[in-house]
């Protein structure tokens, strides 16, 4: 896995005294989905803007897709979708009208763009409202028409900077769903964002961007081991007697605890004990755990890995170094 | 890290697509219906009341068409009048919210995030705007000289329509200093509000307050006035400082172009006119020679306004 589409070096960016982005290394893989996430005003939106040759860096190399975005914007903006914060359309126009026009911005002919804006409408659950003016359009259906717009293009690379803000729970997963789909289509996914929890699920790797430097790089297990100390942490529940003398013998396990059931909630200190066990160890100890419940004579009913949340890693992380990332998972 | 890198690609492309949708978007706006509704009115009026007081001495006129352009007819101000008051509005209107309005919308990261150069976009604005003034010029021309034929009951004649096409380009070099300046302003100001109050306020500053200032000024620098040549001076002075003012400039040229009895812009002496034949007409092509100064300035001073737009713009940052 060594094909990197955007590499950047020592990437810096100044506003008079403030560093915006400070000594940024980053790589991102063909057909990946990167999250770059962080608080707001930690750089985020720089780094992207300089990706794509918008903002003139100040120090620093980038590639993208081979390409230098200062010395041949216009190639890279040709292979490169943008979905900017909070994007914006011309009111005045249809979703088909606005995507017509970006299509002549593209030099694409009518005839050849045309099949294209319909069919990308229609995948991103536009089909009704493609003849109809944007004014009247929800924050969610600008969303999904900025990735329509993305899609008409058929870039190699989609950078899409806080695609989830604003939007409700419900609409947030959907369209994160929309996005895991152009990985589907060959295209590198890098978003941006500062609601962790929602972007986990559907990031490959992440970038957690502190105060304008990338503090933390890597999948999201990987993350959690690093910060959290135990990455993993399981949950077992079973029935039986001594089950949990039983998993605090295997080896590699850290600590076992109980973990209170709804319906036998006044029965857990019975001789017969059901429950939910929280095992953490320091390795994937699941399949041990299993042959020991079972050798203790329990039966197993139910086995899952919790997946650390990037939020608590990032709270941890901050923790530890003593520097409060002040609006994690911030506003809304 | 060398800054002179040469570009790849045309700084153009994308041109033709930004200009036919701005160029749609202005004739289509309510903005420039209602601007067209109101020259029109006041146009046709002025032309109307101009007419009434010519019908009788039409015959001896060899310029009847011209004169229905520049003469009044109380209280009813001049077609000419009317223009130099209307084609800065309708050029402020048109460019006063160019750029910080696609900030406001949050279209200019997504539109210039396409393959193209900040170029394309601010020189096809620039231009939609140019050709949406040019149309309704012609259009408000056309239907003028109409009325005139109509109302005089003759055509105009071939220099009439080559001094009435003059004064048409010339028109449209002095929308395109407003609009110039309408666009900077849309760069510099954040709120399209803002920047269509600084154009009006400088508009109003240079059409009205700096003919005034600029005598004041010339009284001040030239002192008191002792002798003719003080005087002349002292003139002099102030034509300078009013021709600062793209108005005066305009009002000039308009003045030269549309009348052909006009010898001179500026002051004269007595020697000068003396085996002159006042009120005789100069050929166009003298005319033109005696303007030629006012109209390159107007054409001069649209560029240089608009490179400067153009340098703020390139050098504005994209984060909103």
């Amino acid at each position: 896995m060594s094909n990197p589409v955007i590499q950047a070096r020592g990437l810096t960016k100044r506003y008079g005294s403030h560093v915006a982005v400070d000594g940024l290394d980053l790589e991102i893989q063909a057909g990946e989905v990167y999250g770059l996430l962080g608080p707001n005003g930690s750089g985020k939106t720089t780094t992207i803007l300089m990706l794509l040759g918008l903002t003139e860096r100040d120090a620093g190399e980038i590639a993208v897709l081979g390409l230098d975005p200062r010395r041949q914007p216009i190639s890279v903006k040709r292979q490169v979708g943008y979905l900017p914060d909070s994007v914006g359309f011309y009111d005045e126009f249809t979703a088909r009208e606005n995507l017509r026009y970006t299509a002549r911005l593209n030099s694409m002919s009518d005839g050849e763009s045309e099949p294209r804006i319909t069919s990308s409408l229609e995948r991103m659950g536009l089909a009704e409202v493609m003849d109809k003016r944007v004014a009247g359009f929800s924050r969610g259906m600008r969303q999904r028409l900025g990735l329509a717009e993305i899609l008409m293009r058929a870039p190699r690379i989609a950078i899409l900077d806080e695609p989830t803000l604003g939007l409700d729970p419900t609409g947030a997963l959907e369209f994160l769903e929309l996005v895991r789909s152009l990985k589907h289509d060959g295209i590198t996914v890098m978003l941006s964002s500062h609601h962790l929890h929602q972007v986990q699920t559907v990031c490959d790797r992440v970038g957690l961007f502190y105060r304008g430097r990338l503090v933390l790089n890597g999948t999201v297990e990987a993350l959690a081991r690093e910060v959290l100390g135990s990455g993993w942490r399981v949950h077992l529940e079973a029935e039986g007697e001594n089950v949990a003398q039983a998993l605090q013998a295997v080896p590699g396990v850290r600590s076992v605890s109980a973990k209170a059931n709804g319906h036998d909630h006044g029965n857990s200190h019975a001789g017969k004990s059901s429950g939910h066990w929280l095992i953490e160890s320091e390795t994937d100890v699941r399949p041990a755990l299993v042959r020991a419940a079972l050798a203790a004579g329990a039966e197993v009913r139910e086995l899952h890995m919790e997946l650390a949340s990037l939020d608590e890693v990032y709270a941890r992380y901050f923790e530890t170094r003593g520097a409060g990332p002040h609006a994690v998972g911030g506003q809304s | 890290m060398s800054n002179n890198v040469k570009r790849e690609g045309s700084q153009f492309a994308g041109l033709a697509p930004v200009f036919f949708k701005e160029f749609s978007d202005q004739l289509r706006s309510w903005r420039m219906r209602i601007l067209e509704v109101l020259v029109l009115i006041a146009a046709l009026g002025a032309v109307f009341a101009a007419a009434q007081t010519m019908k009788a001495t039409v015959a001896e006129n060899p310029f009847a068409f011209l004169d229905l352009f520049t003469s009044a007819k109380q209280p009813m101000p001049s077609f000419v009048t009317f223009l130099g008051f209307f084609v800065p509005l309708v050029a402020i209107s048109l460019g006063f919210d160019a750029i910080n309005g696609e900030f406001n919308r949050r279209t200019m990261s997504r539109v210039l995030s396409q393959p193209i150069y900040r170029d394309a976009l601010l020189m096809g604005k620039f231009l939609a705007a140019m050709a949406t003034i040019a149309v309704v010029l012609l259009a408000l021309w056309l239907v003028t000289t109409g009325l005139g034929i109509y109302v005089l009951g003759i055509p105009p004649g071939g220099e009439e329509v080559a001094r009435g096409a003059l004064f048409l380009v010339v028109t449209l070099f002095y929308a395109g200093i407003w609009l110039s300046i309408a666009m900077l302003f849309s760069i510099i100001c954040h709120q399209p509000s803002t920047s269509a109050i600084a154009s009006l306020g400088l508009w109003i500053f240079l059409t009205i307050l700096w003919p005034i200032f600029g005598e004041y000024a010339s009284q001040a620098i030239v002192g008191p006035v002792f002798t003719p040549m003080d005087q002349v001076k002292q003139v002099e002075l102030s034509a300078a400082l009013a021709r600062l003012s793209p108005g005066t400039l305009y009002a000039e040229a308009v003045q030269v172009l549309l009348n052909p009895a006009v010898r001179s812009v500026g002051s004269v002496f007595y020697s000068q006119i003396q085996r002159a034949l006042i009120g005789n007409p100069l050929q166009l092509t003298q005319s033109l020679v005696l303007v030629w100064p006012q109209v390159v300035s107007l054409l001069a001073g649209c560029c240089a306004l608009f490179a400067v737009s153009y340098i703020s713009f390139q050098r504005r940052e994209i984060r909103a």
